[in-house]
């Protein structure tokens, strides 16, 4: 089974290649797939139907004991041979359906063969789970497959109604099945039915697999979809909608009668809906002109008397329901496609504008009325064999009592009723399609291909054949049957003698034939009667005002604009977390109100900024009023026992000021935000929310806080670190994961800020000065080492100064390198002669730092703060010249090397058979240092720290000297003119 | 566990401003509201080691017990820096978004009107096209339904 399987997949997989060449002629080709597997299962016949069960089975996810397990019983072969059967006489039919031309025929080749796979995957698998998803595949690919001319409206519209109602089924049914296997404690549908899951798990599962069954198979109130299905090309309609895919939902029911047909959940389901749409379908097609639609509302009234028989639950039940299924598969397929060939040969397969067809097509015309005669149900054809038996059945297990006799006697009704209404359209057919009109001229007729008939000729013929060959077909459903309950003693037949079921025919003949012969006065009954059930215009409000709601929900939430989004990323903050904060009832004992005199002063001063900043409209101010705040942080940090903290904090805040203003030099002023998208009031509410959520989750988390901290533990750590320093130890050593990933960031940040900055490549580092240049500080330096192409020219030029001042910048004497390079006018030579003594102790400084880290404050960080400090005041001072010069390194390579160096040392680890991050030291005596132990950990810092001075170093290079150049090129005041000059 | 009111109301002060501050439409308020919140979050972290102590440096007569929870302060460290970070990254953003942009003397505010009712277009487009089809299937149905016309 799985070999076909993939036959049906390979195949399919090239079919789209074979197309081009091949052009129509795949199809015979491609059909010898189903062909062979249906001779294949034909052999198996014999062995299935004496109660031989073939399994196959290949291990998939064994942790949820799903597999991918395939299993032949007599049912599964029945519709295996269904599906391979009816799919190579369809497949050869498209030769003749299909011209050469038609538009992405190698698509709709390959996409019906994997069609047929995956349905006979379906109707094998054992596993509930692959069965599901076999069932789903089926949905996609009949949504591709109805949406094969996606050039028509209808066609559109049809494959996403069919692909939502059967997919919501689907899910519904996923659902159930969870359930069911939870429950039973096995995937197995075999197990599941034969040692059914009984309870309340079983009720729901069976009634939400039900509602799968009854989306796929059509029945009301999922029914429409079928009809609009019937935008398919016909040999889609033909196999998907009447012979395969349909019946996957008899099949389950079938499927499961065996095992649950007991439940309370079962009979209203199978055999209420069942009946209803027996009758909904057979009402409706009735009334259809279109040939196809009449079928199609005839297919939804037939799944839906199959289910309801299949669903009985007795063993003569379960014999004739798997009669009327193999019954309704010929003459459906093959009444479609005569539909398909009276469409092509006349232009048209409206009954109202067809005319004297039986006479030209006399063939055909046979063929039709064969299998029309079989859906009605009249002998000696294999419809009206199972329609005896479906009638038998039904009054036996009505006449026996017991709690589903009731239902057997609706069941009866709704099938003698259903018949009666089959009766009527099945001639309302024949003779629409094939009849002559009086009052009309013979439609005019192309000539089709003879062998087009073939396949609807085989079908018919099939259905006369099984109707005599019944000993050779029934041993394969009375195997299947015989798992159900009742008598044995009813077989198959055409003649059973004068018994009920033969009057109830007749009964259904008589009606019937009066539909027909009264047929105009039924119309006018119809006309004046409102539409029973309108599932469509109901289906058409929940999508639309779902599609409505979406809209409108997108529209409030997507605002478009970043404020809103932030809106509600805030407010969702306050609601949930404000809601739980409220709801907790842990409260700290006590509360100190502050931690020294010095605290509330520093706090109140922090507000007092903090509030500014959001009333000031200069960025700058608010900038600095902001890094107030910070420093206020810095104090805090400092007197409650961080000095780490504050050393950190207060290095970055004084970076952080630097480079906001780095860059808000470049923009206006002032924020103009005259037309705010979240209004002010609005913003001030969310804030002070947002704050009072924050204080109450604050203090909240304090007080659940019952446990004692685990920084108990971390002084006996820190010494096995060789540490004194608890943050750094912690940083580096025990939780150094954690500080390999920040510095990643921290490079992902550097190398993106670069990005954004240099749009044509963010190699190298700081522009630096010419060689020449370097070695006489006395001559003004020319523009010349940036990497883009400019013309050289002297900063003093640009400056338009007068030749005095430039003069005067010529021959002034300078403290740092590049100091020519800048106007005499920026210049400051006392900041300048600053720089020049304070830089050179400042890297010592930052050195230092970073080795005593471990025992004192400092470490990587701050180290490498330090240092980017002094680069920070060397370019304040020098310009970005100067700024190349005190660091001729290229940032990327400095961030690499630490990135490299951290990680090197933690996977070094591996190399001495330790876990990474073990460390390891030596211990000497250092003048200056103290004590220093050299371990892993310290080199590890060292990567931290040429991290920091490479991200400070980026930054600097970016924000910085590259701001600047592209300042001098347009000039102070310059909108860039041609944005695509620099490279977008 | 306490900790000082002082200290969670300061860090809340600076939650909310910055949360007030952020709300608004241009990048650069963005950037400072991203400050004050950073801060204030930081705070919090801080506030989470309760009752302040010595450093945590282990040394020569300093008793373990009385040193403060290093923990929130390891974490701290590492938000601040991370901060620094992101803060140039944004700063990157801003001056590239105002440069493509040739915003001039309107700055980093992005106009996004434009943007939306374009966007509502797509929507309804969208939106249309699947109600058109669904009509068309219902033309079809009823085209074929012999009544359709009357009933």
């Amino acid at each position: 089974m799985i070999l076909s399987l993939v036959a049906f997949a390979a195949v399919a997989l090239v079919t789209p290649f074979a197309a081009g060449p091949l052009g129509r002629r795949v199809f015979p080709i491609i059909a010898l797939v189903p062909a062979i597997v249906f001779a294949w299962l034909l052999t198996l016949v014999p062995a299935v139907s004496g109660g031989e069960v073939m399994t196959e089975r290949i291990e998939w996810i064994p942790s949820l004991d799903i597999a991918l397990s395939f299993r032949l019983d007599p049912l599964s072969l029945l519709l295996a041979l269904i599906v391979t059967g009816i799919g190579a006489l369809v497949l050869l039919y498209c030769t003749w359906y299909f011209r050469d031309d038609e538009p992405s025929l190698g698509r709709f080749a390959a996409l019906l063969l994997g069609f047929a796979g995956v349905m006979l995957g379906l109707v094998t698998s054992d596993d509930v789970f692959v069965l599901f998803t076999f069932w789903e595949a089926t949905s996609v690919l009949s949504y591709l497959l109805i949406g094969h001319d996606a050039t028509k409206r209808e066609s559109r519209g049809a494959a996403l109604q069919a692909l939502t109602v059967t997919t919501f089924g689907g899910l519904a049914m996923l659902v159930g099945l969870v359930l069911l296997t939870v429950a039973g404690g096995t995937t197995s549908l075999a197990e599941l039915v034969a040692d059914p899951v009984t309870g309340a798990a079983a009720e729901v599962g069976i009634a939400l697999v039900l509602v799968g069954a009854v989306s796929k198979s059509a029945l009301v109130p999922f029914h429409f979809w079928l009809p609009a299905a019937m935008a398919a090309p016909t040999p889609v309609s033909a196999y998907l909608h009447a012979a395969a895919m349909v019946k996957a939902g008899v099949y389950l029911v079938a499927v499961l009668a065996p095992g649950y047909a007991e439940l309370a959940v079962w009979h209203p389901i199978v055999i209420g809906i069942g009946g209803f749409t027996m009758l909904v379908g057979g009402w409706r097609a009735l009334r259809q002109a279109d040939l196809k639609l009449l079928l199609a509302y005839g297919t939804v009234s037939q799944l839906g008397f199959l289910i309801l028989v299949v669903g009985q639950g007795t063993r003569d039940a379960a014999l004739a329901g798997t009669a009327l299924l193999l019954a309704h598969a010929l003459f459906k397929a093959a009444l479609f496609l005569t539909v398909g060939i009276v469409d092509h040969a006349a232009g048209t397969r409206d009954k109202r504008r067809l005319s004297g067809l039986a006479r030209r097509m006399p063939w055909l015309a046979a063929f039709a009325t064969i299998a029309a005669a079989s859906m009605a149900g009249l002998p000696p054809l294999l419809g009206f064999v199972a329609k005896e038996a479906v009638f038998t059945a039904q009054l036996e297990a009505g006449s026996a009592g017991g709690p589903d006799a009731t239902w057997a006697w609706v069941a009866l009704t709704a099938a003698v009723l259903g018949s009666m209404l089959t009766f009527a359209y099945s001639a309302r057919f024949v003779w629409g399609a094939f009849g002559s009109r009086r009052d009309a001229e013979p439609t005019p007729l192309h000539h089709e291909p003879a062998m087009m008939s073939f396949a609807p000729g085989v079908l018919a013929a099939t259905s006369l054949a099984t109707a005599f060959a019944v000993p050779l077909v029934e041993p394969l459903l009375d195997a299947y049957a015989a798992a159900l309950p009742g008598p044995t003693e009813y077989h198959l037949g055409l003649w059973h003698g004068l018994e009920p079921a033969l009057a109830i025919s007749a009964l259904v003949f008589g009606v019937g034939a009066l539909l027909v012969w009264k047929r105009e006065a039924v119309a006018r009954a119809q006309a004046g009667l409102p539409d029973a059930i309108d599932a469509e215009r109901g289906y058409l409000r929940i999508i639309g005002s779902v599609d409505r709601g979406a809209a409108r929900v997108t529209t409030v939430i997507q605002s478009g604009g970043l404020p809103g989004y932030l809106a509600i990323i805030v407010a969702v903050l306050i609601l949930g977390l404000g809601g739980a904060a409220a709801a907790n009832g842990v409260w700290p004992d006590r509360i100190r109100l502050a931690d020294g005199w010095a605290q509330p002063l520093i706090g109140f001063t922090m507000i007092l900024a903090a509030s500014a900043a959001v009333v000031v409209q200069q960025r700058l101010t608010a900038v600095l009023l902001v890094g107030a705040t910070g420093y206020g942080m810095v104090l805090v940090f400092g007197m409650a026992g961080a000095p780490d903290l504050a050393l950190t904090q207060a290095l970055v805040e004084t970076i952080t000021i630097v480079v906001v203003v780095l860059v808000l030099r470049r923009l206006p002023r002032r924020v103009t935000d005259r037309r705010a998208v979240v209004r002010a009031p609005l913003r001030i509410a969310l804030g002070a929310l947002a704050g009072i959520v924050m204080a109450v989750v604050g203090v909240v988390a304090l007080g659940a806080r019952r446990e004692p901290t685990i920084a108990e533990g971390l002084p006996p750590l820190a010494e096995e670190a060789h540490a004194k320093n608890l943050v750094n130890a912690l940083l580096v050593d025990i939780r150094a994961w954690d500080t390999l990933g920040e510095i990643s960031v921290l490079v992902a940040v550097a190398t993106g800020v670069a990005s954004l900055i240099f749009v044509s490549g963010r190699q190298g580092g700081a522009p630096r000065l010419d060689r020449v240049d370097r070695r006489s500080r006395f001559r003004p330096v020319p523009e010349q080492a940036d990497s883009m192409r400019s013309a050289r020219r002297r900063l003093a030029d640009v400056e338009n100064e007068t030749d005095a001042a430039s003069e005067a910048a010529a021959t002034r004497q300078t403290w740092l390198l590049a100091g020519r390079t800048i106007s005499p006018r920026n210049r400051s030579i006392l900041i300048e002669v600053l720089v020049r003594l304070l830089f050179h102790p400042a890297i010592v400084v930052s050195v230092f730092l970073l080795f005593v880290g471990h025992n004192a404050p400092g470490g990587g960080f701050a180290g490498g703060l330090v240092a980017g400090l002094a680069l920070v005041a060397r370019y304040l001072a020098g310009g970005r010249y100067e700024l190349g010069e005190a660091a001729p390194l290229d940032a990327g390579l400095l961030l690499g090397t630490g990135l490299l160096v951290a990680a090197g040392t933690a996977a070094s680890s591996l190399v001495f058979g330790l876990t990474v991050f073990e460390s390891s030291w030596f211990e000497t005596e250092v003048p200056v240092l103290g004590t220093l132990s050299i371990g892993t950990s310290t080199l590890f810092d060292i990567g931290v720290y040429l991290v920091v001075v490479g991200l400070v170093l980026d930054i600097l290079r970016t924000l910085g000297a590259e701001i600047d150049r592209q300042l001098d090129e347009a000039g102070p005041d310059a909108v860039p003119a041609d944005p695509a000059g620099v490279g977008a | 566990m306490t900790a000082s009111l002082t200290l969670v109301i300061v860090a809340a002060v600076l939650f909310g401003t910055g949360i007030t501050v952020m709300l608004e439409r241009s990048l650069t308020r963005v950037l400072i509201g991203f400050l004050l919140v950073g801060n204030g979050v930081n705070l919090f972290m801080f506030t989470m080691a309760g009752a302040p102590g010595l450093a945590p440096i282990l040394g020569e007569g300093v008793d373990p017990d009385a040193i403060s929870d290093p923990l929130p302060q390891a974490f701290v460290l590492t938000a601040i820096v991370i901060n620094l970070g992101i803060t140039a990254f944004m700063l990157a953003l801003i001056y590239r978004s105002w440069w493509l942009a040739q915003l001039g003397e309107r700055g980093d505010l992005i106009v996004d009107e434009d943007e939306m009712a374009e966007d509502a277009e797509e929507t309804a487009d969208l939106y249309r096209s699947s109600e058109e089809d669904d009509r068309a299937v219902q033309a079809v149905l009823e085209a074929s339904d012999e009544d359709g016309g009357r009933g």
